[in-house]
């Protein structure tokens, strides 16, 4: 049973701090990279990206590997230099996200003044290339359906029916649902006992079939499609609303105000309904993706919007069969869109629950 | 042996019965009541959706005697369809008329050729669809629990990254879409799997098999992804706790330690996580069958209401309605009989 | 590490060949802040069936010194391990993965601070007995659950045939912590750490757990390692002690040397801090001034110094070394006699409570 002796420990250079200086809080200087490698990077990807376009028309699968390829050198390198400039934190996938859906929510609103070719006519779209390949340089720039109708239209014309349709399900659930869950969470006992008999009601029909009961008796108007919709965000709505009713209800300042004599209809609507819109249209943020898809889900079963209108949905299913073997592009330039779109709001959603509330940012 | 005198400490409550908890009230008396109340409950929510869809054709925008006949018809003639069909009863009165049939398996004849018996096209379809859900969940559970394993054994490293992402992606994949670029490639382009073709269970259970690979696949898609994800971070949440620690320095191998003892405490999560998606399931297996063309519940419920026949609508949402609304529950009792945390009652 | 460090093949044989060699040991963890020294410098040993107290307050390592020694934490990301632990002759944080969990439940057992958590809530008791014995031992299932029950009696638990089917939250927080030290000793290892071990528990469960300890390390002449900020906890029932503090090993001596004559200023406060039954309930209680020393970036000197009532100069500029308390000479090779008292400080406590 023995001990050793210590040795001596190093010792510190100076009797102050014997400890380096540290650089910014969670940075240390050699994290931030060159702007080298990311502008060859970004040069080569845009260099890349303008020869296929150009030099590889008419090659299908070799030019979308060769434009994917460009993209991928384009990627890495603004997000190099965007690190540099922004720091380690930077997210190029997020500002891309943002980008797109604000170029799809732009083009969308701003479609009538667009110059963009026919979307939904074909009777004036006889003599126009049926089926025609993308191709960036050219009249239509991705391509052609069956009729002749230019797909880029297409694409854009599309997008504003689902957002409108998506966004109108949205705030119609935040209307209805906000309304009776704030009823359900302020009276409580049988409104509460009803309205949750209701609202499980609705949970009881899984969301598609909804859909598809809904679409054998409704005619597929726009507004009728909103409905449909708007049943199936419907039920959390109204359970959010009536959560942060009944949380609120307690607090002091609606005790103050019944005290004062308030009415029933005026504490719910001036105590209570700004505090339950915020978690309200957050949600409403985050289901938005979920809506688009069911729209397109609708369309593609040809229970929603009727074609020739353009909807994401009935463009992929024009693809169906052997179609999408010989003119791939068919449902490849919507499913693309499509993906890209639910990609970007999934993402973004994920992003601010992670801010606003870490603990549901579990997906 | 000695046994010591434990002074300070009093033997806790003893093992309770089997019964699950429901409500934490007054012993006994509670329980049977607490599970009396919920199927009170189920039952109200069951007849609200039935009356629901009963109703829904109310909400037709088109006369059912003009889909039947056609247009051009003397007024009369649609008079008559309209009192043959009973439409000209009360609501309530029909509705009684109907819920009585179906609960004795008469779910009305379809109003558009070739009218068929509704109960009897929908009990031909039923089992496809319920092979195909139940292989796509197996499949799905099959894939995700390992790769929910690495990622959370590994978390943050470069195969729990790439797992994240791909998950992400695929769930921002639309199912339809899925299922199209599925088909594409491998029943259409290398050939490997069938499309349009059914061989029943009865038939031979290898050849069923391969006619519902590709289908159940694509539906263990999306599932897969969500419960990857979900499972990866429950997963990472059991691995911080001190007994996976106590585990690791009895000196269990790391296999040893992620199934027994990370997996368990995490099963019942992914037991209501399957009871959640089921609603997701159901619409996939829908789209999947239309896809596929399979003769299965998707495909009937979508051909009907294309052609406006909403008597097949109803029956089938009706029973759709039903299983989901009684697996749920089931799923929920399930689960209070199985964490033996919360069998214990009362405590 | 230097000059003065000593490679095992050179020290003359000891008596009885030591059970666990620790040299030079440091854990230096990253966290946000920058890197933590956890253990800043740790050198002891144990022989075979010796019970050493390791005593300190929160945040002086010991934690972190218990579960570096047994390897749980080893250099990798987040984490830098440098010196060595020799258990057995054989170096820990050397050991690849296999090697380590060959020791772990088998020649070195642990029992962790949380008799709550400790234990998987949806396995049974016996599962968490009857698992290790198969793996280390490879008996069969019936032969495990008889040494399980065997293992539940050892430990004082009543009725354990019908305890080895229950579910821990069937049991109380003393039942548990016995569970737990069954567990660790299921095989019975040569050293068992326990890192705070009634520390969760009602005072009168502490003693029985203690005494429960005592009685085990007698039965199977174990060698002990008890880690507390309890000081109470480790008096009496340990050899020797060592008082830790800042992530170093600030004294060391045989217990009752070091509870009757301290020589370490922070030992002498810890002392003190301790309430008398005898003192008039009235008095104030006597803390020690100030907080340990952020580990991030540690002072110069001693790491005491700034709350010591006896810090000078000298004190502020090196960190003193662990040092035997008379100057005896040490032989060439630096072994120190056992039972030597040993303290790191440059004016050290005496018998009249001057420095």
């Amino acid at each position: 049973m023995s001990e050793r002796t210590m040795s001596p420990v190093e010792l510190p250079a100076e009797p102050a701090a014997a400890v380096p200086p540290v650089g910014e809080p969670g940075q240390a200087p050699t994290s931030r990279p060159r702007p080298w490698r990311g502008l060859l990077l970004t040069v080569a990807g845009v260099v890349a990206l303008v020869a296929v376009v150009v030099g590889l028309r008419e090659t299908g699968w070799t030019q979308a590997g060769a434009a994917l390829a460009a993209f991928v050198l384009l990627y890495l390198g603004l997000a190099e230099l965007g690190r540099h400039r922004f720091g380690a934190s930077f997210d190029l996938t997020l500002w891309l996200c943002v980008v797109w859906l604000v170029l799809l929510v732009g083009s969308a609103i701003a479609a009538p003044l667009l110059p963009l070719g026919e979307h939904e006519d074909i009777a004036t779209t006889m003599m126009d290339p049926a089926m025609a390949r993308p191709d960036l340089t050219s009249e239509f720039p991705l391509g052609t359906n069956n009729f002749g109708l230019d797909l880029l239209s297409r694409v854009v014309y599309g997008a504003r029916a689902s957002l409108v349709v998506s966004i109108g399900a949205v705030l119609i659930g935040m209307v209805v649902g906000g309304t009776v869950g704030i009823l359900a969470g302020y009276f409580r006992r049988s409104t509460d006992r009803v309205v949750g008999i209701f609202t499980n009601s609705l949970l009881a029909v899984p969301p598609l079939i909804l859909l598809i009961a809904l679409a054998t008796v409704l005619e597929p108007t726009l507004r009728n499609i909103a409905f449909a919709l708007s049943l199936l965000a419907l039920p959390s709505m109204i359970r959010m609303a009536r959560a942060s009713t009944m949380a609120f209800a307690q607090r002091e300042f609606v005790l103050a105000g019944k005290a004062m004599g308030a009415s029933s209809s005026r504490i719910m609507f001036r105590e209570l309904l700004p505090n339950v819109l915020l978690p309200l249209a957050s949600y409403g943020m985050v289901i938005v993706s979920v809506l688009i898809v069911a729209e397109a889900s609708l369309s593609f079963l040809g229970l929603g919007i009727q074609a020739p209108a353009p909807s994401w949905g009935n463009m992929i299913a024009e693809g169906e069969g052997r179609v999408f073997e010989e003119h791939p592009h068919i449902v490849l330039v919507p499913g693309t869109v499509l993906f890209l779109t639910v990609f970007a709001f999934n993402a973004l959603g994920e992003k601010a629950r992670k801010r606003f509330d870490p603990r549901s940012a579990k997906l | 042996m000695s046994t010591t005198v434990q002074a300070g400490s009093s033997p806790p409550p003893s093992a309770p019965p089997a019964a699950p908890a429901r409500r934490r009230r007054r012993r006994g008396g509670g329980r049977l009541r607490g599970l009396l109340v919920r199927l009170a409950e189920l039952v109200a929510v069951l007849l609200v959706v039935s009356f629901g869809t009963f109703a829904l054709v109310s909400l037709m925008d088109t006369d059912p005697a003009v889909t039947i006949l056609g247009e051009g018809h003397e007024p009369e003639e649609y008079a008559q369809v309209r009192e043959d069909l009973g439409l000209n009863d009360p609501l309530l009165v029909r509705y009684a008329d109907w819920l009585g049939s179906a609960l004795q398996g008469d779910l009305g004849t379809s109003v558009v050729p070739p009218y068929h018996d509704v109960a009897d096209r929908i009990a031909a379809a039923l089992p496809v669809s319920v092979e195909l859900a139940v292989l796509g969940m197996a499949m799905a559970l099959l894939f995700s629990i390992p790769l929910a394993m690495w990622s959370a054994y590994h978390a943050g490293g470069r195969v729990d990254r790439i797992v994240s992402a791909g998950t992400f992606g695929v769930l921002s994949v639309p199912s339809f879409l899925a299922g199209l670029l599925v088909i594409m490639v491998f029943a259409n382009g290398l050939g490997w799997f069938p499309r349009a073709e059914w061989s029943r269970l009865s038939e031979g259970v290898p050849d069923n098999l391969y006619h519902a690979f590709l289908p159940a696949l694509t539906i263990a898609l999306a599932e897969t992804a969500m419960f990857t994800r979900i499972l990866r971070n429950d997963l990472i949440t059991t691995l911080q706790e001190d007994f996976i620690l106590a585990a690791k320095a009895k000196g269990m191998g790391t296999v040893h330690v992620l199934v027994s003892d990370a997996l368990r405490p995490s099963s019942f999560s992914m037991i209501t996580l399957m009871g959640i998606s089921l609603g997701r399931l159901i619409g996939s297996t829908v789209i999947v069958e239309y896809l596929f063309a399979l003769p299965g519940m998707g495909t009937l419920v979508i051909g009907a209401a294309n052609t406006g026949d909403y008597v097949t609508v109803q029956g089938a949402v009706l029973l759709i309605a039903v299983i989901y609304v009684v697996t749920n529950a089931l799923i929920d009792l399930s689960y209070g009989y199985l964490d033996p945390r919360v069998r214990r009652s009362h405590v | 590490m230097t000059d003065t460090s000593l490679r095992l093949e050179e020290r003359p044989a000891a008596p009885a060949a030591p059970l666990l060699v620790v040299d030079g040991l440091r854990t230096v963890i990253s966290t946000a802040r920058g890197e933590l020294n956890a253990v800043d410098g740790v050198s002891l040993t144990l022989a075979p069936g010796e019970a050493l107290g390791i005593v300190g307050e929160s945040g002086s390592g010991k934690s972190v010194l218990g579960r570096t020694i047994m390897g749980l934490h080893t250099s990798g990301p987040g984490m830098t391990v440098t010196g060595s632990v020799h258990f057995d002759g054989r170096d820990i944080q050397r050991l690849p993965a296999r090697g380590l969990r060959e020791l772990w439940g088998a020649s070195i057992g642990m029992v962790f601070q949380d008799p709550m958590t400790a234990l998987n809530p949806v396995k049974k008791i016996g599962t968490h007995l009857t698992e290790t014995l198969r793996k280390h031992r490879g008996l069969d299932r019936a032969q495990a659950r008889a040494r399980a029950l065997e293992l539940l009696a050892l430990v004082g638990i009543p009725d354990p045939a019908r305890r080895i089917d229950q579910y821990p939250h069937e049991m109380s927080g003393g039942m548990r912590q016995r569970v737990v030290i069954a567990m660790a000793l299921a095989n019975e290892p040569k050293l068992l750490i326990a890192d705070e071990p009634t520390t969760a528990l009602d005072v009168t469960v502490q003693r029985q757990i203690l005494d429960l300890l005592d009685r085990l390390r007698s039965e199977l002449g174990m060698a002990l390692i008890l880690i507390s900020h309890n000081l109470g906890v480790v008096a009496g029932r340990t050899d020797r002690v060592a008082v830790m503090y800042a992530g170093r090993v600030v004294e060391t001596a045989d217990s009752r040397s070091l509870f009757d004559r301290p020589h370490h200023p922070y030992t002498e406060a810890l002392l003190a801090a301790i309430p008398r039954l005898e003192e008039a309930p009235h008095l104030r209680l006597e803390a020690i001034d100030g907080s340990p020393p952020d580990m991030v970036r540690p002072p110069s000197g001693c790491r005491f110094a700034p709350r010591c009532r006896y810090a000078r100069e000298d004190c502020l500029q090196v960190v003193p070394d662990l040092r035997p308390a008379d100057d005896a000479p040490l032989d060439p090779a630096g072994v120190v006699p056992p039972g030597r008292h040993l303290h790191a400080c440059y004016h050290p406590v005496d018998r009249s409570g001057e420095s």
